[in-house]
């Protein structure tokens, strides 16, 4: 693999999550549904991106992914 | 709806790392093998999201909220029935011809197996469907976007005309699209799958949550909607109980047996995201994998499409309070509902049914869902994941135009004998093209009313009959090219003539059908569809067996590796659980099951 692909979604998910986070609690509050949409969501997905990351670091490390094996 | 700048900021973000992952995947696109084919060194997870995210277009996620707003939860029959157990079959008997026969393409596995002239017709007929579908969902997409009014404010703001925002959303959409597959190729469209297949994820997903919240949960959609919304099976005996007008045998057989397995088994698209995965088991393991993610893609795209519903019809409904009124001009001007009432875009009036009722616009069942319930913040969110749904459509059809265009038309008749450069050249500019003939489709589209109705049904013609070639090619080994090339004129023409003879009913003569005088009605267009395949499937299988009979086959030493019978077995699976392919779909086809009966 030419990169491990967890990397860019991690950066990503982290910098959208803390995007939205961020303004779900800085910005002008706004309820959907009753809930900070903007909050939640926005830390869900920079949760995600963290996870992504640490998957990524870890498979560097050589802890994950066992090597592509052929049976034929 | 106005965009905020915390929306703008997730859109550019989205597309800096798309065209970040193009031109890092460019540093590794120096050969054929790499561009074509990603070096087949991707691992099966990934192969297998991106298998998904290919097949998850924007006009699948539109049209599947549209079916879920129309039909109800039947709807997810397209996934549990029309397309997990063909991917399971796929991945557990057919992938080791595919990928072990080392062919690039599948039009290239038929000219190993057959011969020639099934190649081309194959090869021909799946470029120009390829581009025309890519060019159909490039005009759904900005004219979605224009109705949405979510650009007025920057466009105004520039000066530019309303109409541009039609040419801007198909030029810079295809633009970015342009960019990764020309500098990253296979390995470029894949990664971007992965990283789209999270984003349509994370846009959808919360809309569902936000949405159920507001109308009482599944058990509020049971109330609101009834049980013919809500359970799939019901009334499946006959044609005229259920909402879709086929009974369970039309069901099961067109859908479930010809279109799914036409599709999943055999369209270049799909099977060459297995061809680039790094393994034998890999390449068998992507579509189980895809299986496992798939059978539940229709809580993101369907739901929302139900509960749209339920908010527009249900005004007695708790959750209709309080949704915030729209403002006049907004999205909705005609409907205090989510979904409005469709208007004819010549007279501007609203459009009645058979019944004098007006017809609501089913289409933006799932965008307005979105724009009602998400904030600023949440709605770049949003139409990221419809942006990111868009371009991985349109990425795996070009990626799949430009392999067998290369490969299957190019080298095939144009030049034979040239070094892999040039032919990395051509696929770079069988790209760029593709990409102009879809934007070029995508105009035709929006120049001629019917002109999309009349693509989509030239290629039901084609593609009805093409998975019984498959299927006799890789598990009859007297099968013979004559047959097969035989058979498949005889199938789509049977598909054009049962099209000229039926029409669904309360539909005029003409582009449904019935243009040969009617000889049955069907009690829908969708029962129709399912019927057309499964004669045209038929007519092929019955004519290519019967051929192949009275025509002289290939001797048995050219069809190692190609035919299941001259071919040696797979006896042992090794390592884990997760990595037996006939375990996994084993394991798919049971959840499935369970599925169907949780919402029968």
């Amino acid at each position: 693999m030419l990169f491990d692909v967890r990397l860019p979604i991690g950066l990503l998910f982290l910098a959208i999550g803390l995007l939205v986070g961020g303004y779900g609690v800085l910005g002008p509050a706004t309820l959907s549904a009753g809930v900070n949409i903007d909050l939640i969501w926005g830390g869900v997905m920079a949760a995600f991106g963290a996870l992504m990351l640490v998957l990524a670091a870890l498979a560097k490390r050589g802890r994950l992914d066992p090597p592509p094996e052929d049976q034929t | 709806m106005k965009l905020g700048a915390v929306d703008w900021g997730v859109i550019a973000l989205y597309l800096i790392f798309v065209l970040g992952i193009g031109i890092v995947s460019a540093r590794r696109a120096k050969s054929g093998n790499d561009f074509f084919l990603a070096g087949r060194a991707i691992p099966a997870w990934v192969c297998g999201l991106a298998f998904i995210s290919a097949n998850l277009g924007a006009q699948e996620v539109i049209g599947m909220g549209a079916s879920g707003a129309k039909y109800g939860i039947s709807t997810a029959h397209f996934y549990w029935i029309g397309a997990i157990p063909a991917m399971v079959f796929i991945g557990v008997f057919m992938m080791p011809f595919y990928y072990g026969s080392k062919a690039r393409s599948a039009p290239e596995y038929l000219r190993m197996r057959f011969d020639e002239k099934t190649r081309a017709l194959n090869a021909v007929t799946f470029a120009l469907m390829t581009i025309l579908n890519s060019g159909i969902s490039m005009y759904a997409l900005a004219k979605l976007i224009q109705t949405l009014h979510v650009f007025d404010g920057p466009f105004a703001a520039l000066g530019l005309p309303q109409a541009w925002i039609f040419h801007g959303a198909i030029l810079t959409a295809a633009a970015v699209v342009l960019v990764y597959i020309y500098m990253g190729g296979l390995r470029g469209a894949i990664y971007n799958e992965v990283l789209q297949f999270f984003l349509i994820v994370a846009g959808f997903a919360p809309l569902v949550w936000l949405g159920l919240r507001q109308v009482g949960g599944w058990h509020g959609l049971q109330t609101t909607l009834g049980p013919s919304y809500t359970h799939a099976w019901a009334g499946m005996a006959h044609a005229t109980t259920n909402k879709l007008g086929v009974d369970w045998f039309g069901l099961s057989m067109g859908l479930g047996f010809v279109l799914s397995f036409g599709y999943w088994c055999t369209d270049f698209l799909v099977v060459q995201r297995a061809m680039a995965a790094n393994s034998m088991s890999a390449a068998r393991r992507t579509p189980l994998i895809a299986a496992g993610v798939k059978m539940f893609i229709p809580f993101i795209v369907i739901l929302p499409g139900l509960i749209a519903i339920a908010l527009t019809s249900a005004p007695d409904h708790p959750g209709k309070a309080s949704v915030p009124a729209v403002r006049a001009g907004e999205i909705v001007q005609h409907d205090p509902g989510v979904i409005p009432i469709k208007i004819d875009s010549t007279t501007g009036k609203p459009m009645l049914d058979a019944r004098g009722e007006p017809q609501l616009d089913y289409d933006l069942a799932t965008p307005n869902l979105l724009l009602r319930y998400f904030p600023i913040g949440m709605v770049g969110v949003g139409l990221t994941a419809l942006l990111a749904s868009f371009m991985s459509g349109m990425a795996g059809g070009v990626t799949a135009f430009n392999t067998v265009f290369t490969y299957d038309i190019y080298q095939a008749y144009i030049r034979r004998e040239a070094p892999d450069a040039h032919y990395l050249m051509v696929g770079r500019l069988a790209t760029l093209f593709g990409i102009a003939a879809s934007v070029a489709a995508a105009y035709l589209c929006s120049q001629f009313n019917n002109i999309n109705d009349f693509l989509q049904l030239v290629m039901a013609f084609v593609n009805a009959p093409v998975f019984a070639t498959f299927l006799l090619g890789m598990f009859w080994k007297r099968t013979t090219g004559h047959g097969a090339f035989i058979g498949l004129a005889a199938g789509t023409i049977t598909a054009a003539i049962h099209h000229g003879l039926t029409l669904p009913v309360n539909d005029m003569a003409g582009l449904k059908g019935g243009w040969l005088g009617v000889t049955h009605t069907y009690a829908s267009e969708m029962a129709q569809n399912f019927w057309i395949a499964i004669w045209a499937w038929s007519a092929c299988f019955i004519v290519t067996i019967a051929v192949s009979l009275v025509t002289r086959p290939k001797p048995q030493g050219e069809l190692t590796g190609l035919v299941y019978s001259l071919t040696p077995k797979i006896v042992r699976e090794n390592g884990p659980w997760y990595m037996r392919p006939v375990l996994l779909g084993v394991i798919m086809l049971t959840l499935t099951v369970i599925l169907n009966l949780i919402f029968r």
